[in-house]
């Protein structure tokens, strides 16, 4: 899965029936410091996130899952809400792979 | 696979149910010379990996949530070992 915040949502009245009722959220991936990281993409919503929360999604057929037994035609969803995020990265020398 | 390090974790009590009961861990995919290999990622921990250990990621949907005993789940990563040693050469 990838962290990032939702930044906006897409409306569209004509698409594929299965999305019908699917709320389509734009998502920038951030880093776990909550830097910007990659472009932004829309995300099906499987956790009912709001504007500007901070998320985590997965990609891929896994992320049609949590809407059986509708197939809907997607292949990224929000799967968690982000309370807290501890990231603590070793200093450079400390790193031996 | 790839191997990572464990650098942290996030907690999320609003999350899809078959996250539920597994830890959320941070990782970092690693080169091989310990550089870092693009994002920091998250993924469900199956093996009780401690922040800081050297890790087996799997990084495709299917094996991810077998490995966390989670079939038909929107699980696309998890860690699925901890490494002892890395013989190159």
């Amino acid at each position: 899965m990838t962290l990032g915040r939702v930044v906006g949502r897409v409306w569209a009245t004509v698409k594929n029936r299965p999305l019908e009722g699917q709320r389509l959220l734009v998502v920038q991936p951030l880093t776990p410091e909550l830097s910007k990281t990659g472009k932004p993409l829309v995300c099906t919503d499987a956790v009912g996130a709001g504007a500007g929360e901070l998320v985590y999604w997965c990609k891929g057929k896994e992320s049609s899952f949590p809407f059986l037994p509708v197939e809907v035609p997607t292949d990224a969803t929000i799967v968690g809400i982000v309370d807290e995020v501890h990231a603590q990265r070793a200093k450079a020398n400390e790193r031996a792979c | 696979m790839l191997i990572a390090r464990v650098i942290g974790d996030l907690v999320a009590t609003q999350k899809h149910d078959s996250h539920h009961g597994r830890k959320a861990l941070i990782v970092q995919p690693l080169n091989l010379d310990g550089s870092d290999r693009g994002d920091a990622v998250v993924a469900l921990d199956s093996v009780d990996a401690g922040i800081g250990d050297r890790v087996l990621l799997v990084t495709e949907g299917y094996s991810a949530m077998t490995s966390v005993g989670r079939p038909e789940s929107p699980i696309d990563m998890a860690v699925i070992g901890v490494i002892d040693r890395i013989d190159l050469g």
